[in-house]
């Protein structure tokens, strides 16, 4: 079955006929050649899919883009600015907060909409008081960044660059 | 996948009677669980109805006190709430130990409550299940099986509901409102999830058709003093290997009130109802503590690769209850 939609990506309209079963990264990807989010697993456990609907960092993989008509999405690429990285994408270049780079659009997506929450004094599992200030110390990035995985391993650094970033 | 039909109705009443007319269609909020099942091929839908826009996303309390939570409010909303956050620290702590951000975000309340068990042989279609094809046997009993159920299986399944949110809500006595082609009822926690038995492909006793529109706490001063405590087999982003819900209420080291609920023993979340039988009037000791989560395991049927879950559903009651005495005690 096919459905006629819109999808707004960083920043531009796309009117597209889809399969209703493409999901939003495929969509993203093979028919908008919007590649910064990546296919890892494809099934919510790995985080590289990460983008920003309406600003909340959610996974791309495990959400139709029939369901997303209208909503503004933005990709990590869509992140930076007129030939400046992102304040986020810049705190990883600058502390090797990735190896083979698979991952970091998603990590980075997932850090904005991180930094977000904790700004809106969202609380984290490892939150002593539920209702007390949210300090971002590494425990709490690394609670709230659990949901983006790095094969490579670049965790101290993922963590360096977003502890900066925060500042 | 299956090629399947997408709509968004307008109202609540008109998607109740496209689903319920249906047979092929299913009901779609988050789709953080249903789009990966789709994907697996354990489920496959003909008719996707949308709900997310026509449910509310909003948390709202009633005159008499009653926080009623919309079934379309994200996960992350609901944790965060202030009024959650203040009145049922348990249910905040649940949703937090749960999925991870990106997951919290999209998930909804009614969808956390029906989502699947993460039994590694339900979800491979490659293994007999019950759950996912009746009458095809359990591989689940003889295979792997950390995960499995302790309390309330049956020789057709042995799998545990995968919910942190639904075990906070299970031991708040939480009221699950729920719109079907003959109008509204009221279903309560523990209710609403079923215990495997002989028809262990019913998760929940929702007839097709039937849409959560709305999760109601009660007035419950007592959750006030209430926290979930959670074992995996990693600090983050995993499902429990046991978790408690409990809510304590101590005056002069004697329990007056307690609430408890289990996670990852069993089918449905387990209301522990005699270990709270054992602790009301009790001095709120370790002894009675454990005594209490001896009593609500007796029943508990393992293997060589979960009987691991009785000593540690015993010792994280325990520990659960000692924090929240401590805190007692320190106001």
């Amino acid at each position: 079955m096919e459905a006629t939609i819109t999808l707004r990506v960083d920043g531009e309209k796309h009117e597209l006929t889809v399969d209703t079963r493409t999901t939003l990264l495929d969509a993203l990807r093979d028919r908008l050649g919007v590649t910064s989010p990546k296919k890892g697993c494809d099934h919510g456990q790995c985080g590289a899919c990460t983008v920003l609907v309406e600003g909340r960092r959610v996974l791309s993989c495990l959400t139709f883009a029939v369901a997303q008509e209208e909503a503004e999405v933005t990709t990590a690429a869509g992140l930076a600015g007129e030939g400046e990285l992102h304040p986020v994408a810049r705190a990883f270049v600058d502390n090797d907060g990735f190896q083979c780079g698979y991952c970091t659009p998603g990590q980075v997506c997932s850090a904005v909409g991180m930094l977000r929450e904790a700004a809106e004094g969202w609380p984290s599992h490892v939150s002593g008081d539920l209702e007390g200030p949210v300090r971002l110390d590494d425990e709490e990035i690394r609670e709230r960044m659990s949901g983006n995985l790095c094969r490579c391993g670049a965790y101290a650094n993922i963590v360096a660059a977003i502890r900066e970033a925060a500042e | 996948m299956r090629p399947f039909d997408y709509v968004r109705p307008a109202e609540a009443s008109s998607a109740v009677a496209t689903v319920a007319g249906d047979p092929g269609a299913a009901y779609i909020g988050g789709g953080t669980n249903l789009v990966d099942h789709m994907k697996l091929g354990i489920a496959a839908p003909t008719s996707l109805v949308d709900v997310r826009g026509l449910l509310s996303d909003r948390v709202e309390e009633t005159p008499e006190g009653v926080l009623r939570v919309g079934a379309a409010v994200p996960n992350s909303d609901l944790a965060a709430h202030p009024e959650v956050r203040r009145r049922f620290p348990v249910l905040s702590q649940a949703l937090l130990s749960g999925a991870s951000g990106q997951l919290r975000n999209v998930a909804t309340t009614g969808g956390n409550l029906l989502q699947r068990t993460r039994c590694v042989y339900f979800q491979n279609r490659a293994m007999p299940c019950n759950k996912r094809e009746p009458g095809t046997g359990c591989a689940a009993v003889e295979g792997y099986g950390r995960y499995n159920a302790v309390l309330g299986t049956s020789e057709h399944c042995v799998a545990t509901h995968p919910s942190d949110m639904a075990v906070a809500l299970t031991a708040l006595g939480a009221r699950v409102r729920v719109l079907g082609p003959e109008g509204e009822r009221t279903v309560d926690l523990p209710g609403l999830h079923r215990l495997p038995g002989d028809r262990p492909e019913r998760d929940t006793v929702l007839e097709h058709g039937e849409l959560i529109t709305a999760v109601e706490l009660p007035r419950l001063p007592l959750a006030r003093r209430s926290a979930y405590r959670k074992v995996r087999d990693r600090a983050s982003y995993a499902f429990a290997l046991v978790s408690v819900a409990a809510a304590l209420e101590v005056v002069e080291g004697t329990v007056t009130d307690v609430r408890v609920a289990f996670g990852g023993l069993a089918h449905a979340p387990w209301r522990a109802l005699r270990a709270e039988e054992v602790l009301r009037g009790r001095a709120a000791t370790e002894e009675s503590f454990r005594e209490a989560a001896e009593a609500e395991l007796a029943g508990a049927r393992t293997g060589p690769d979960n009987a691991f879950k009785v000593p540690l559903a015993v010792n994280t009651l325990a520990a659960t209850l000692r924090g929240l005495t401590a805190e007692e005690a320190r106001r």
